[in-house]
């Protein structure tokens, strides 16, 4: 009766698993900025894109879309960053990703790794164009390091975004 | 043959129509973002009301985190003094002769500071505090610098007011919820705090870079007069920030500028207490005045 639903053969895990996993990680992701560090610089990754990058480097039809703006839209709301900032950056990368695979077929990790580092990049310069428009001032070299971290956390999240894949089915 | 991908519909209709209208649905969705980023920029308070909402409803996660974090924080350095405790007794042998010296410069720099607290011309208002909270976040993963505080409109606190912990200046009330409230940090990029050197009174500029330092402009043009080690406190000048509290000291001075870290280190600050914007007294108003339309 009341047993954890898990998939038999033949039969489609539920919804809830299917797309609650990867969107639950993300958000999560996006909430780490509410854990209690008081940061002077902008030192910690953005979870929430990276999760969403590895999610999206790992099935690529996971997510139509439109999705990155309902995931960027929870980040906004909490990255410090205006509402509206990740909702535009991370669709746009993820049409980039999009076209991207009409030129690619096949991929490798290091191809997946060098678009990811790309559309990190993007994204957090991005954000930081974003951020300098509505009143902040902080010259580009102060995100760098964390462009360059998140860049190197990106296989980390990949290998945790496959190991809760092979949960996930 | 690649892998099948739902992106490469083939001659399904149904499947191209959806596909087509994802894409659409994208497109316009950067397009409301982007309007909603230029609301942030021309009309703040509309943008900054649903942003106050959200961090209402996650604060006290926080809050109670933060708790946690300090109590392991003890412990970790407990732990750490045992491995180098004959190094650290050699170097607090050394310490301890210069704190003597130190300590007699310090009685004199006493005196030196009462004497200038009498000269300042500006009266001494009573600390009429809003409120006591605690810091329980920053935005980590942003380029801009804010914090979090633990109160928000139920407990009187406004935009605009200014923050303060007992070591100096954190910065001021941007926007506020009703249990929470967030503050731009001084270290913010785009904050600027008229300063003045606590041994002279020289007027200077501290602007946040954003990486945790302050630049310190001179207001004088020329050669930057400024030393390391120097203590600036706010000025008062222009109102918002009330006079003498500590903002920043100098650590490093190149040819790029003066560099300052703040008073109030801001991994540091727990607590701190919400007073309300300084407002410059106004000159008396001579009694005759002319009036401009006789």
């Amino acid at each position: 009766m009341a047993r954890v639903a898990q998939p038999r053969i033949g039969q489609e895990p539920s919804l809830l698993r299917r797309q609650g996993i990867p969107i639950g990680l993300v958000m999560a992701g996006s909430l780490l900025t509410m854990f209690p560090i008081i940061a002077t610089t902008a030192i910690l990754p953005p979870l929430g894109l990276l999760f969403m990058l590895s999610w999206r480097s790992l099935h690529r039809d996971l997510w139509p879309v439109w999705m990155p703006l309902f995931l960027g839209a929870f980040d906004d709301l909490f990255s410090g960053q205006p509402i509206g900032s990740a909702m535009m950056l991370w669709t746009i990368a993820f049409l980039i990703m999009d076209a991207t695979d009409k030129r690619f077929v096949w991929r490798d990790f290091w191809q997946e790794w060098v678009l990811a580092a790309a559309m990190i990049t993007l994204v957090l310069t991005g954000g930081l164009v974003v951020a300098n428009l509505t009143g902040g001032d902080t010259p580009f070299l102060y995100v760098l390091p964390q462009i360059l971290m998140t860049i190197c956390l990106f296989p980390l999240t990949s290998r945790l975004c496959a190991a809760l894949d092979k949960w996930r089915f | 043959m690649g892998p099948s991908s739902s992106r490469r519909p083939g001659f399904s209709r149904r499947a191209q129509l959806g596909l087509f209208t994802g894409y659409v649905a994208a497109v316009a969705g950067i397009i409301v973002s982007a309007l909603l980023v230029l609301s942030a920029r021309f009309d703040p308070e509309g943008h900054s009301a649903i942003q106050s909402f959200f961090t209402d409803m996650f604060a006290p996660v926080s809050r109670t985190l933060r708790f946690g974090q300090a109590w392991l924080d003890g412990g970790e350095e407990e732990v750490a003094a045992y491995f180098d405790a004959a190094s650290k007794n050699k170097a607090m042998a050394a310490e301890l002769k210069a704190a003597r010296a130190a300590l007699t410069k310090g009685a004199a720099d006493a005196r030196e500071l009462e004497r200038l607290k009498r000269m300042l011309p500006l009266i001494e208002r009573q600390d009429n505090v809003i409120a006591k909270a605690r810091l329980v976040a920053s935005t980590g993963s942003s380029s801009r610098r804010y914090a979090l505080l633990g109160a928000g409109s139920v407990d009187g606190v406004q935009p605009g007011q200014t923050v303060i912990a007992p070591s100096g200046l954190i910065g001021r009330v941007i926007q506020t919820g009703r249990t929470s409230s967030r503050v731009q940090m001084i270290i913010d990029g785009g904050i600027r705090i008229p300063v003045q050197r606590v041994t002279d009174g020289m007027p200077a500029l501290a602007v946040g870079i954003g990486d945790g330092r302050l630049l310190i402009n001179a207001r004088a043009a020329g050669a930057a007069p400024f030393n390391v080690k120097d203590v600036f406190v706010t000025s008062g000048a222009g109102g918002v920030y009330r006079p003498g509290v500590p903002v920043a000291y100098v650590i490093a001075k190149n040819r790029q500028g003066t560099f300052a870290a703040p008073a109030a280190a801001p991994d540091r600050f727990d607590f701190a207490i919400v007073v309300p914007e300084f407002i410059a007294p106004l000159p008396p108003v001579p009694d005759a005045l002319p009036r401009e339309d006789e």
